[in-house]
């Protein structure tokens, strides 16, 4: 450690009392990490035959834990502090970033489009790459779509997920009942979940905050339940299966099709591969979340957006200006609804079963944390955060079990690092000066 | 409307205009008329009801009786039977806040832009025209840019028009929220002490503000306020409220000297001429009404 000027001002004298006091912090610190642990990590269940459980421990594990927090919190104490980089370090590259990203918004856009493009034609990529870019790209569709309620309206919804699974479902029963195809349901679909974001919108006008969020927390949890039960039509538990494949203008992706029906690599005169559906499919995701991307960029230029964004700012100021509070609620529930319908009926097709199981809470606190750790309102935010998100766990199949335990520690370090989100940079609707005027926006 | 009366008409006429918060009567049976081309001023010691009247007329809160009646059009619109959001838009009222309300995240430009937010959405015909970026829609926002182009080389901050207007300085904040009310077009503009926090010189600029727009629009202008070189300074007639009934109602000169005035701002003891000197005296204020808050 250098013993520059700068640093004696920021310490404390490395007093008898000062070490104490850094200890107990430390001890404090592996206490609870040891609480933590001994449930967590140190017991765990095996088969020991006949159906019955038993207890492994693991103690020395917990002991390892305690000592590595005890070890971590003291050298974070000690760690060099250099006053004028307080800020710096991570954080200045994505504010960097941030600020780059933003004034060169087309260029990025465009390479970053292009890349998701050509991405399934590139020599290495697989199947599973492309699952995994579908996978992203539901997550990135989700939340724009949640980016309008919860980024441009500040309305926090906990049960996004409710429309998500309402669009899935209209998807699937069209298709088992009235026998439509993905692309004929697909506008029902979201103007069913639209329909749904109204309904929920009407009870929570009045709320803001924590008792909206609780609201419709229960809200999400409501549909799935309903889904989960009404057994007649959503088939309870059991879901519903053989969802139709979307197929390309009418040619099905099919190794064969029955009579009459030309297929797509018959269409074509090409070798079938099961591959041509799973680059179909990451086509069309492609596509519906680049028109979600362009219709609410669109919208956030347009009255309807900026009203948004003068509600998430100050409610009373909004009724003073004559502006009525409860249609610009209404909008943005309905319109982040309906994208979160498409995104389902998406997800129905191309799962080809759906049953409740995939519409929990988690789904909601997924979409939460892409906008949030984003950075409310940034479109770019949302990719980046949603590639993070759904690749950082598979990343981690690697660490088995210790999986999640990294999940959570990514994301309070993003969290600590980046509290306003990863790329939190808000360009104005319009502008009176035709170029940046400088610094001044930040 | 038309033909040139000799009895100038009220543009706004508050009758009987009481208010209950359970056991408390914020205002007590107040009548006072408003005229286009007049700013009214009202004061009062604090806790007086002023901001009472305010969140009255602008559909905050519901009077417990009395009417609120506002010429718009030739037509009588009463206030206490309009949605709040609406008065803005139908009767044409639009206000300012004591403590600041601006859309701190979002920038100068867009402040003023969202106060025309119904023009606009009229415009976008649900947001369909706006999406096709059609010409009559390009044409409004055109329209509405120009708008508060104007209100902000009004108020000084064309500069600064694509600063977020959480970054402007206190005055200019006070100022911009003066613009975004204007912005609506406003028949009837209520202004909630907008000198408080400004220095002498800024809030000269605020008088000189308030002339112009008095001499260049046909606009009533209400003004609650405590500094008094902007009240006595500009009102062309001053209420004075006092535990929420009106004790005067007369120019800045009668006002001056009036008695109920100077007790109600001093205390009983204080007596004649020179108490009423000292109304005038920004000093004096602080006798009884701090206004701190």
């Amino acid at each position: 450690m250098t013993a520059a000027a700068g640093l004696a001002v920021e310490k404390p004298a490395r007093t008898p009392l000062y070490w104490s006091a850094l200890f107990k912090d430390a001890i404090l610190a592996a206490l609870v990490a040891t609480l933590l642990a001994l449930p967590l990590v140190g017991m765990q269940t095996y088969d020991i035959g006949g159906g019955a459980l038993g207890i492994r421990t693991h103690f020395d594990w917990v002991a390892t834990a305690a000592a590595a927090v005890f070890a971590g919190r003291l050298a974070w104490h000690l760690r060099p502090r250099h006053p004028r980089r307080a800020e710096a370090g991570g954080d200045k590259v994505f504010s960097r970033l941030a600020t780059w990203s933003s004034r060169r918004t087309p260029l990025v856009a465009a390479a970053g489009i292009a890349f998701a493009v050509v991405l399934p034609f590139l020599p290495f990529s697989s199947r599973y790459l492309i699952d995994l870019g579908t996978t992203v790209l539901i997550y990135v569709m989700l939340g724009w779509g949640l980016n309008v309620v919860v980024g441009l309206a500040g309305l926090l919804d906990l049960g996004y997920v409710a429309f998500y699974a309402v669009g899935a479902y209209t998807c699937a029963l069209l298709a088992r009942d009235l026998g439509l195809t993905f692309w004929e349901a697909l506008p029902f679909s979201g103007l069913v979940a639209a329909g749904f974001g109204v309904i929920l919108g009407f009870p929570v006008l009045r709320l803001r905050g924590d008792y909206l969020a609780i609201v419709t927390l229960g809200f999400g949890e409501i549909i799935r339940i309903v889904l989960l039960n009404w057994s007649p039509v959503t088939g309870g538990p059991n879901g519903i299966s053989d969802i139709p494949r979307p197929s390309f203008f009418g040619l099905p992706f099919a190794r064969s099709a029955p009579e009459g029906v030309t297929t797509f690599h018959q269409f074509f005169g090409i070798e079938f591969s099961p591959n041509q559906r799973v680059v179909f499919l990451y086509l069309v995701i492609l596509a519906l979340a680049l028109v979600t991307n362009l219709f609410t960029l669109r919208l956030r230029k347009l009255p309807i957006g900026r009203a948004w964004e003068a509600l998430r700012e100050d409610e009373i100021a909004c009724r003073a200006l004559g502006i009525n509070p409860t249609n610009v609620k209404l909008s943005a529930f309905g319109i982040g609804a309906m994208l979160g319908g498409f995104a389902g009926s998406f997800f129905a097709t191309r799962q080809g079963f759906i049953s409740p199981e995939s519409f929990t809470f988690t789904e909601s606190a997924t979409i939460l944390a892409i906008v949030v750790l984003g950075g409310m309102g940034s479109q770019m935010g949302v990719v980046l955060a949603a590639i993070l998100l759904v690749t950082l766990p598979e990343f981690g199949r690697a660490f088995a079990e210790f999986r999640m335990l990294l999940f959570g520690a990514a994301m309070v370090a993003i969290m600590v690092w980046r509290p306003r989100g990863l790329l939190a940079h808000r360009e104005p609707s319009l502008r009176l000066a035709p170029h940046e005027s400088g610094g001044a926006l930040r | 409307m038309t033909g040139a009366s000799e009895i100038r008409q009220p543009l706004l006429a508050v009758e009987h205009l009481t208010m209950h918060f359970d056991g408390l009567l914020a205002i007590d049976d107040l009548s006072f008329a408003a005229y286009p081309k007049e700013i009214t001023a009202i004061i009062g010691p604090n806790g007086a009801g002023k901001t009472t009247v305010f969140n009255c007329l602008t559909g905050f809160y519901r009077p417990t009786s009395g009417r609120l009646a506002m010429r718009a059009e030739g037509e009588i619109l009463l206030l206490e039977r309009i949605d709040g959001f609406k008065i803005a838009r139908q009767a044409g009222v639009a206000r300012t806040f004591q403590n600041i309300r601006l859309f701190a995240g979002m920038t100068v430009l867009e402040n003023l832009i969202v106060a025309q937010h119904n023009a606009l959405m009229s415009a976008s015909v649900f947001s369909i025209a706006g999406l096709l970026g059609l010409p009559r829609y390009r044409a409004a926002e055109r329209a509405a840019v120009e708008r508060a182009r104007h209100w902000l080389d009004k108020v000084g901050l064309t500069e600064r028009a694509d600063w977020l207007a959480g970054t402007l300085p206190y005055g200019a904040q006070r100022r911009l929220e003066i613009a975004r009310a204007l912005c609506t077009g406003p028949a009837l503009l209520c202004l909630d002490e907008p000198a408080a926090g400004l220095n002498p010189r800024e809030s000269g600029e605020l008088n000189e503000l308030l002339l112009s727009v008095r001499a260049e629009q046909e606009i009533a202008i209400l003004l609650i306020e405590h500094d008094m070189s902007v009240v006595m300074g500009i009102s062309d007639h001053i209420i004075v409220l006092d535990y929420g009934r009106k004790i005067a109602d007369a120019t800045p000169a009668a006002v001056r000297v009036d008695p109920a005035v100077v007790r109600a701002y001093l205390g009983e003891d204080e007596t004649g001429k020179l108490a009423a000197a000292r109304v005038a005296d920004p000093a004096a204020r602080h006798a009884r009404a701090p206004d701190s808050r």
